[in-house]
């Protein structure tokens, strides 16, 4: 499969996001119950989103590395569990922000959705000290790999948090019966998670492109 | 700026700001190659360079 060239990835990001920043500040109205500060929304649950799918290609780079032995699946393994911590830092910050304007509290510690994302992060941090404390080589990527496969289990319990929470703090976005919103509000949300996506792509790439390049040089000055 | 005007505005200036820091650091690994790629191609035109002058 021929892969998008990344000048192409990377003009589509910025028009994306332009696009999506846009809708959100300049078109979309206030939300009627929370005002303003529901803006924040369009970007946190687009990073959300974008950080499980990252956990979610790890998982299946490392089965994939696993099943067979592709040491390129490893690294691709490696980038794709980086991005989502990345995002998942994101996620934990612009969502402290939303909980202070919406609950006036930085965190909440009694909410299971806040609680399970910060443990699927940390899970996730906790895989660069793992990958790490082990020499280069087929046992690091054996080792990441049934780490990363372990930790996506956690993903769907995250994901499901709120529906399984009897408290109804956090807002509840996605039913069975589709998304609680519609018109304008539905538009940015859909493109600021595309933007969100391609801009989370682009980076990977750009990321996995460096992480290659630097095993080929380590490979010349041993050859 | 209201309070929810300048929490909105700090949230997408983290975003921006973390993105904006990793492009930073993955183009200071970029100039990192590249200072590798120049020694290797360095010490490859040297050794070639001095197999030329055995030679002949």
């Amino acid at each position: 499969m021929r892969r998008i060239p990344l000048p192409v990835l990377a003009a589509a990001a910025l028009v994306l996001v332009t696009l999506a920043l846009a809708l959100v500040f300049f078109v979309v109205p206030n939300d009627a119950d929370q005002g303003f500060s529901q803006r924040i929304f369009y970007f946190h649950v687009s990073i959300a989103f974008t950080a499980y799918l990252c956990f979610g290609a790890g998982a299946w780079k490392a089965l994939r590395h696993l099943w067979k032995r592709d040491p390129r699946a490893d690294l691709e393994s490696y980038v794709a569990v980086h991005q989502g911590v990345i995002f998942g830092v994101l996620v934990l910050l612009t969502g402290s922000i939303w909980a202070k304007i919406s609950w006036g509290h930085w965190w909440v510690w009694s909410e299971n959705q806040l609680v399970l994302f910060l443990v699927l992060f940390l899970f996730y941090a906790a895989y660069f000290m793992l990958r790490f404390s082990v020499d280069p080589g087929p046992q690091r990527a054996n080792i990441s790999a049934v780490y990363a496969l372990f930790g996506v289990v956690l993903v769907p319990v995250s994901f499901l948090a709120i529906r399984l929470s009897q408290s109804l703090i956090h807002p509840q976005v996605f039913t069975r019966h589709g998304p609680n919103f519609g018109g304008w509000i539905l538009a940015a949300y859909i493109v600021s998670q595309v933007a969100v996506l391609v801009l989370a792509y682009t980076l990977y790439r750009v990321e996995l492109a460096g992480k290659l390049l630097d095993l080929r040089l380590r490979e010349l000055r041993l050859a | 700026m209201t309070t929810a005007e300048t929490y909105v505005t700090a949230a997408y200036c983290v975003v921006f700001g973390i993105v904006l820091l990793y492009v930073v650091i993955i183009a200071l690994k970029v100039q990192r190659l590249e200072r590798d790629v120049d020694a290797l191609a360095g010490s490859a035109a040297g050794k070639a360079a001095g197999e030329e002058k055995r030679d002949g």
